[in-house]
């Protein structure tokens, strides 16, 4: 069980997270938007309260590894790592300008606090699987951390992983899928994933990838499984918390006009947080 | 007869030597008996890892594997290991830096009986337009001791390109053998014309250049086992002292050695240019490798002829 004070405190992170989101596209600046939002409670859960990282020392051998195999979703990412202090919030500002360090899609050389350049979807998993296998060969007890999309599990190469990392017993790897039920066109046509995952050998919990105390439940029991990775199917909405924005595609990159723009905000502050 | 190695050989051999390093990781696509891999394997069991018939998630993991600071060697063959997989290296291995050394194995048409589906003929050009890739296309078994070394010691991605057949040996010995990544070796004094060659090519150019010698002509032969970074400044200096240029390479003209040594004398040196090599075509299948080298004009006789030809155009 967690405390009623955690789960507040990160649900106001997620608020944030979503916030900041907004105001990265302010004036019009384009962005992967409903993805970004589908992701925000987990990427929430995961910096501000599961995983063992120190920002002061973004490369600390010990520190847990996460990719975010849906890479075009990073400006969650980008908050989070700016709210932790891996870079000043003044470079949120900078997001996509020529010669920035936050880039359209993570770049793991530009960006401290990235630990892989994705973007071409369907490698992260794989990259993700490498660095689960490394901390085994080298004795680490590190874990790694990948989020994986529900369009993207359509590519080939995520079932190659799948195949691989319940082979190779990783059960340092917690996967998190954001079952959005949406790509960028429309509806996915992957299927039920949970089954999918079972059948290559994954333990998989189903969970609301927007309900925190089920997030950090799942996340809690993943570190329990072993001998095999866990896969945690969140069942999630893209663009979550922004009315217009929820299960629409237009959304899945865009650009906001100024009345979206301030509606949006006004929506997140009413749902409280800090401002 | 001449002694011959199969590069693959000493390829399993060099692999298992630098594998005592407890960094090196070696993962392979269901053809480690092939690859040799399984040299490794037998010494270190537990850093083998068969990903079974999944090359692109082989690179993945080993973008991963290298990212936790292990040097991940991967193995399938050279039609596989680009091509098949080209966005993956681009984008977890060389656009993140990733020190992953990717080996292809029975490159060009080495594998002679398997045809077109087994033999590849644009692997070098396409990975050595890939940003931060090193390529290196050795033409013995003792460059490949050398080349499996220094790709060890090299900090980066790099693909290497390798036979599977035997090859007669170009170099004596291991000490007489000078290799540096990104550094021609010269294999013959001359004047006239200068022969650039890669791979099991190199061999041939050497016998071209002792066959026209009886004929007056005084060649150079240069061993580019560096096709990236192309070793320019050698370039340079050898078509300012012999004007004419033949290259020959088991791959496509298209883009690799032949592509790079032309794109160098256009920029910096003009000079009259012949390529041996694959004319925009697929391979076949043939029962004999040399039957098929001779089919695309691979040989030291069609060398000798370029010779001939490049002269009249000095
Ligand atoms: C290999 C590849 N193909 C296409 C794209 C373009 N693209 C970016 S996001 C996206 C949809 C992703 O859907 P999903 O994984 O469900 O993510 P979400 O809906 O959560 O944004 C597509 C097709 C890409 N980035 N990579």
């Amino acid at each position: 069980m967690h405390s009623q004070s955690t789960i507040k405190s990160l649900e106001e992170k997620a608020l944030t997270i979503r916030r900041g989101i907004i105001e990265i596209m302010a004036n019009g600046k384009r962005g992967h938007l409903g993805g970004s939002l589908s992701i925000a409670d987990i990427i929430a859960a995961l910096y501000f309260h599961q995983m063992r990282i120190d920002p002061k020392n973004p490369n600390w051998e010990d520190r847990d590894r996460f990719v975010l195999s849906k890479g075009h979703s990073v400006l969650a990412q980008y908050v989070a790592l700016a709210e932790l202090g891996f870079f000043p919030r003044e470079e949120l500002k900078k997001v996509k300008k020529i010669g920035s360090i936050l880039q359209g899609h993570p770049d793991r050389l530009k960006t401290p606090g990235i630990e892989a350049s994705t973007g071409s979807l369907g490698q992260g998993l794989s990259v993700a699987c490498g660095m689960a296998l490394g901390a085994k060969i080298r004795g680490k007890d590190y874990r790694t951390y990948v989020i994986v999309g529900d369009g993207e599990s359509t590519e080939g190469m995520i079932w190659e992983a799948a195949i691989f990392a319940s082979h190779y017993k990783l059960d340092n790897l917690t996967g998190i899928t954001d079952q959005n039920r949406l790509m960028a066109s429309g509806s996915t046509i992957v299927g039920s994933l949970s089954p999918k995952w079972r059948a290559f050998g994954w333990e998989t919990k189903e969970i609301d990838g927007h309900n925190m105390n089920e997030i950090l439940d799942a996340l809690d029991w993943a570190l329990t499984v072993k001998n095999r990775p866990v896969m945690l199917v969140c069942n999630t909405i893209k663009g979550r918390g922004i009315s217009f924005v929820e299960n629409n595609v237009d959304f899945h990159h865009c650009a906001l006009t100024n009345e979206q723009y301030e509606k949006a905000l006004r929506e997140l502050n009413e749902k409280g947080g800090k401002k | 007869m001449q002694k011959m190695e199969d590069m693959r050989d000493a390829y399993g051999e060099a692999l298992a030597q630098v594998g005592e390093d407890p960094r090196v990781v070696v993962l392979d696509a269901d053809l480690s008996h092939s690859n040799k891999t399984d040299i490794f394997k037998k010494k270190h069991p537990e850093r083998f890892f068969d990903v079974g018939i999944a090359e692109a998630n082989m690179v993945g993991v080993a973008a991963g594997l290298s990212l936790t600071g292990l040097i991940p060697f991967i193995h399938t063959f050279s039609v596989f290991a680009v091509g098949r997989v080209y966005d993956q290296i681009r984008i977890s291995v060389c656009y993140q830096k990733a020190n992953v050394k990717i080996v292809g194995t029975s490159a060009g048409l080495s594998d002679a009986h398997d045809g077109a589906t087994h033999q590849s003929v644009d692997d070098v050009t396409i990975a050595r337009v890939l940003p931060n890739m090193t390529v290196i296309v050795p033409c013995d078994g003792i460059e490949v001791r050398k080349a499996v070394r220094a790709i060890y010691e090299h900090f980066g991605p790099v693909y290497l390109r390798i036979d599977r057949m035997p090859v007669p040996f170009v170099w004596e010995s291991m000490e007489n053998c000078q290799f540096k990544i990104g550094k021609a070796s010269i294999l013959r004094e001359g004047s006239d014309v200068t022969i650039i060659a890669s791979g099991c090519t190199v061999h041939l150019a050497v016998k071209a250049a002792d066959q026209i010698s009886k004929i007056g002509i005084k060649a150079e032969v240069l061993d580019i086992h560096t096709i990236k970074p192309i070793d320019e400044e050698a370039i340079v200096k050898a078509a300012k002292k012999t004007g004419a240029i033949i290259t020959a390479e088991e791959h496509s003209v298209i883009g690799a050695l032949g592509g790079a040594v032309a794109e160098v004398l256009g920029e910096r040196y003009p000079a009259p240019l012949e390529r041996i090599g694959i004319k925009d075509k697929f391979g076949e299948s043939a029962l004999d490798w040399d039957d098929l080298l001779k089919a695309h004009n691979i040989t030291a006789e069609a060398i000798v002829d370029a010779a001939k030809r490049v002269l009249k155009r000095k």
